[in-house]
């Protein structure tokens, strides 16, 4: 398992790796949308949250059919599969992996575009804590849906229209952290829920995902 | 080592072959014979426990399979000493990567990134893994293809080797396999009778 | 006799073949029966005047929206455990009609609320439910397409089904959380206060018994559809292996 989470994390940081354009591409969603709405300080506040979620619901995604075409397309998921490793072990190693080369640099980053996007200064370090929390199911999420498409040509738009719906809950209870946390009220429920999500996609969807891997290796 | 009973193998859901019985000793290797679209690689891949068999049973050594298939599982961006010292991770058999490296005739170049290595190195390297992987059964699909001469026997002896060492493997393969004395399965015998995709379920359907 | 060998596809275009124009009459003659009675025969609402008759549609064709959801549930479980190749097809059969019906329930609602909210949509929590409900079907949809072995296909929708219906449920609950809205409470729940009718909750009755019928005659011409179309593919597949 380690030695599979370290090669992947060697591949993104490697030449032609794709580290850092999720990262660039949040940057770029946070330039282009005062640019859209004006630079009205207050109405950048109201929706900093959920452009700022949003952003990084979209940078997340556009990194996701690496986690598995490239293993699928010079065998190597073969061979994982007839490793002596889960295949359940597999897909949760590769949602972290993904998690830490996209995830984590969003959460950490995040504050900063707050600070552009006029986010209320009690609502930057929510901000980066519901990212913290939230980001993970987005990763596992995501290898859910790149396993279901792993198979099929240019699967990248449908990769899209799959995960995007089951990332409702995420950005529904993600954004409600930040808005309260911004406004001053109390974080805890929408929080907690926010958790909850992550800890039952993280519980389930490996299997779920080794399960459709397993199908399309067929 | 290997034992397979009646075995029938499907790909895409149209079953190409259909009671296969063979079995493979410690020590001795098969060679699968047979046209493109014989269902050589479904045979193997179903050996390996990638495809549920269709019908009948599939022995497998207690210590698994090493699978090679035609594409080498290497990343271009690591090393040749990376990538496989990657797979010896996974399979945790303790492999030695610079051994490995030696026996295929790479360790000048285990430093270089394999996106860097030609066709036939690329090859080698692939076959390498099953070195670092440590497990008694090969099964192999074309593995000679692209390896020129030299290579092609030098990778004949290391099977030898394989088999020499009480290991055993299943090689597909069109040409030499560098296994003259091995049994030969000409898959065309065991050619399933023309059924269709789901036939059993749809075909008879009164529309 | 098992419930199973219906599974069989055989058994199944025998017995579906025999039963479809049955089901098909009477969902017409029901379909007529309760829209002409609540349309023409019910008095209109002190408050909503005749806007409400749209209930008779908007209703039914939400609960429908929901229910061919569960019905793809459980035939992609059915597939799953048993491996019959019926239940996945019904499964797919389903997910149109089932998309069609959520799209009537959001566009009834919109022309409902149009003069009772004085706004075409509202991100309101149950409507907002009804569009994640569009996508869920769209992706499962489009899933099915993108898949060219039909057994893959069957497999991989499945599991997409079941994760899709957990991400549903917490859709649900999230957005309640995200939006307490506007619409009414449930209207034929069994609390006692503000209830229906009598007047409007038998044809309303009838409506949904007469979608549902509507909602099966549909999914049997579908399943039945399908199960040619692989026969086809069969026997063409049979023709080219000679």
């Amino acid at each position: 398992m380690r030695a599979l989470l370290l090669r992947d994390l060697r591949l993104a940081v490697r030449a032609g790796g794709g580290f850092g354009l999720a990262l660039a591409f949040f940057l770029i969603v946070a330039v282009l949308v005062p640019l859209g709405v004006g630079p009205g300080g207050t109405t950048l506040a109201v929706i900093a949250p959920g452009i700022l979620w949003l952003g990084a619901l979209l940078a997340c995604l556009l990194s996701l059919d690496r986690i598995l075409a490239l293993d699928w397309e010079d065998g190597s998921l073969d061979l994982l599969a007839t490793a002596p490793i889960p295949l359940e072990a597999v897909a949760a190693t590769k949602a972290l992996a993904h998690w830490l080369t996209t995830g984590l640099p969003l959460v950490l980053f995040a504050p900063v575009l707050g600070v552009l996007l006029n986010l209320a200064p009690a609502g930057l370090a929510w901000l980066a804590l519901a990212l913290l929390v939230g980001t993970p199911a987005l990763s596992v999420i995501g290898t859910f849906g790149a396993a279901l498409t792993v198979g099929i040509r240019r699967g990248g738009l449908l990769l899209s229209l799959i995960v995007l719906p089951l990332y409702v809950p995420t950005l529904v209870f993600g954004a409600a952290v930040v808005t309260r946390g911004a406004a001053g009220l109390t974080t805890a429920t929408p929080l907690a829920l926010l958790a909850a999500i992550t800890a039952l996609a993280a519980a389930i969807l490996p299997f779920a995902t080794a399960a459709a891997i397993r199908v399309n290796l067929r | 080592m290997l034992a397979v009973r009646g075995l029938a193998v499907a790909r895409g859901g149209v079953t190409l072959l259909a009671g296969l019985d063979f079995g493979v000793p410690a020590g001795g290797a098969l060679i699968l014979r047979g046209a493109n679209g014989s269902g050589k690689t479904t045979l193997l891949r179903t050996l390996a426990g990638l495809q549920p068999p269709v019908a009948g049973r599939v022995a497998l050594p207690a210590e698994g399979v090493a699978y090679a298939a035609h594409a080498d599982a290497l990343k271009p961006v690591l090393t040749a000493a990376e990538n496989l010292a990657f797979w010896a991770a996974v399979y945790g058999a303790g492999g030695d990567v610079a051994l490995a490296l030696a026996a295929v005739g790479l360790r000048d170049l285990a430093r270089r990134p394999a996106g860097a290595l030609s066709a036939g190195q690329k090859r080698r390297l692939g076959l390498a893994r099953l070195i670092v992987a440590g497990r008694p059964l090969w099964l192999l699909d074309e593995p000679t293809v692209s390896l020129d001469a030299g290579a092609a026997a030098a990778f004949a002896a290391l099977l030898a080797g394989h088999l020499a060492r009480g290991g055993a493997a299943v090689v597909a393969s069109h040409g030499e396999a560098g296994l003259p004395e091995a049994p030969e399965l000409d898959l065309a015998r065991f050619r399933a009778p023309p059924a269709g995709d789901g036939a059993d379920d749809f075909a008879g359907v009164r529309a | 006799m098992s419930l199973w060998e219906y599974a069989n596809p055989a058994r199944f275009m025998a017995t579906s073949g025999a039963v479809l124009p049955w089901v098909s009459a009477l969902a017409a003659l029901a379909l007529t029966a309760a829209l002409v009675w609540g349309f023409f025969f019910t008095p209109d609402d002190f408050r909503q005047g005749a806007t409400v008759k749209i209930l008779f549609v908007h209703v039914p064709a939400a609960m429908m929206a929901i229910n061919a959801w569960i019905m793809m549930l459980v035939a992609s479980l059915v597939w799953l455990v048993r491996r019959h190749h019926v239940s996945a097809l019904a499964a797919k059969a389903a997910a149109p009609v089932g998309a069609t019906m959520t799209l009537v329930a959001l566009t009834t609602g919109a022309i409902w609320g149009q003069p009772m909210w004085g706004t075409w949509w509202a991100w309101d929590p149950r409507l907002t439910s009804f569009l994640i409900l569009l996508l869920f079907y769209l992706g499962y949809m489009a899933l099915w397409a993108a898949v060219e072995n039909p057994d893959t296909a069957a497999d991989l929708t499945s599991v997409l089904c079941l994760v899709g219906s957990v991400f549903a449920v917490l859709s649900r609950y999230a957005v309640n959380f995200w939006n307490q809205g506007l619409h009414q409470g449930a209207s034929l729940s069994l609390a006692p206060g503000e209830r229906m009718d009598v007047a409007f909750r038998l044809p309303l009755y009838l409506a949904m018994a007469a979608f549902v019928l509507l909602f099966l005659a549909l999914v049997l011409a579908r399943t039945r559809t399908e199960i040619r179309a692989r026969r086809l593919r069969a026997l063409m597949a049979r023709e080219r292996a000679g």
